[in-house]
């Protein structure tokens, strides 16, 4: 078991990403449509956590800017998989927190417009809350 | 008839219930049927990327059993529903760890081992029924229509799990349009992200983020798009305003093969 302290590499079993392998080549932050959203960039996140400077991660605006399209573990020539590694600093923060400072639950009904898929909804929920 | 076990997903059963639903007559029309699972659940729209998230994937197990004990594929329509079921199938098949934190859940009613063919139902048109077969059996081809293949994020990636098509130049959809006779537009945006849920409190940036498909799909010339996500659907049409229109790639189907009518009674009486 992973002690309580120990939380760049239970960060790493979370996500089961392979942060050593990174050569800095930078193509998760070119091929991130996210990229002018997130105070620190997929290449810089992979970064973090070779520091190990979970606490800069999950308080970082990455978590939430992050959607998961996969453009960057698709492109990735050492399979790193960065989105992995921010998506497991997301659950970190929800799961320590419960609910999220992204979104809550109350402020959803305000947020639906009829249009609105459920898809959304459910995505939505499982990423922000835990 | 040939028979396939189905999985709609929750979005198909009220949003999206024309991606369904145009699914079912066109099949009608090409000779197989989509059998629907009982008492499926929702796959929850994301795929649970953290190693540590097992009940999460549980759902899509469950429905994955239900294919297997059926004999046949499980056929699936919604982009985000084929990708987590995919996925979860990957990982019950490849991830011994998964696999037996899995089985242990599921005591009573498993183990479950990843042995159910997952397919989209754009593969069964490709791969079972075969394209040249489906341009045989158009009635009304789209002819002189200038549509545009948005295949988003989800069917693609990650390709080595998917196995959809290339994940850069997908020629998949295109290859659909063209059996149908339309002409197909080749735009560059068409595999990025479309915003996807940040459209709940961020609707700035998903606006932004579809516009950029829809223009570049404009640009090169299309006047319709096509999709099998309803979340694409949503946030390019709340972008577009109606101007570049986004239509599930079922509702054509139903069009070509001239049942589109039958679908329209159909939803009127359920």
């Amino acid at each position: 078991m992973l002690g309580r302290t120990d939380l760049p590499n239970r960060l790493r079993v979370i996500s089961g990403a392979k942060d050593k392998d990174c050569m800095k080549c930078g193509k998760c932050s070119a091929s991130c449509p996210s990229y002018e959203k997130m105070d620190i960039r997929p290449h810089q996140f992979v970064s973090y956590l070779q520091r190990g400077d979970v606490d800069a991660m999950m308080n970082s605006t990455t978590v939430w800017a992050c959607l998961c399209c996969y453009a960057c573990i698709e492109r990735c020539p050492r399979d790193v998989k960065p989105a992995q590694i921010i998506e497991a600093a997301r659950l970190m923060l929800i799961r320590r927190q419960g609910d999220t400072p992204y979104v809550s639950a109350d402020d959803i009904p305000e947020l639906l417009d009829p249009d609105t898929p459920q898809q959304l909804l459910v995505s939505a929920l499982r990423k922000y809350t835990k | 008839m040939v028979v396939y076990t189905y999985y709609p997903g929750c979005t198909l059963k009220t949003q999206a219930a024309r991606l369904d639903s145009y699914a079912r007559v066109s099949a009608r029309a090409l000779g197989f049927e989509l059998e629907e699972i009982d008492q499926w659940q929702c796959c929850g729209a994301v795929y649970p990327l953290g190693t540590d998230e097992v009940a999460a994937k549980l759902a899509c197990v469950r429905a994955l059993m239900a294919a297997r004990d059926s004999g046949r594929p499980l056929v699936t329509l919604c982009s985000a529903c084929h990708h987590v079921m995919k996925r979860v199938n990957h990982d019950m098949r490849m991830d011994k760890d998964m696999r037996a934190k899995v089985n242990n859940y599921l005591e009573d009613e498993g183990p479950y081992g990843g042995e159910t063919e997952v397919l989209h139902y754009l593969e069964v048109l490709h791969k079972h029924l075969g394209f040249a077969k489906l341009k045989e059996m158009v009635v009304n081809p789209l002819s002189g229509r200038k549509i545009g293949a948005y295949y988003g994020c989800m069917l693609l990636r990650p390709s080595a799990v998917m196995e959809f098509d290339d994940p850069e130049n997908p020629t998949l959809f295109e290859n659909f349009l063209k059996a149908l006779g339309a002409e197909q537009v080749v735009f560059p945006q068409r595999n990025e992200c479309c915003g996807g849920y940040i459209s709940l409190r961020e609707r700035e940036r998903s606006a932004e983020m579809a516009a950029k498909v829809a223009d570049s799909a404009a640009r090169h010339g299309a006047e319709e798009l096509i999709t099998a996500c309803p979340l694409c659907l949503y946030n390019v049409n709340k972008t577009s305003g109606g101007k570049l229109p986004v239509v599930y790639f079922t509702e054509l189907l139903a069009q070509a093969l001239g049942v589109e009518a039958e679908e329209e009674e159909a939803a009127h009486v359920g």
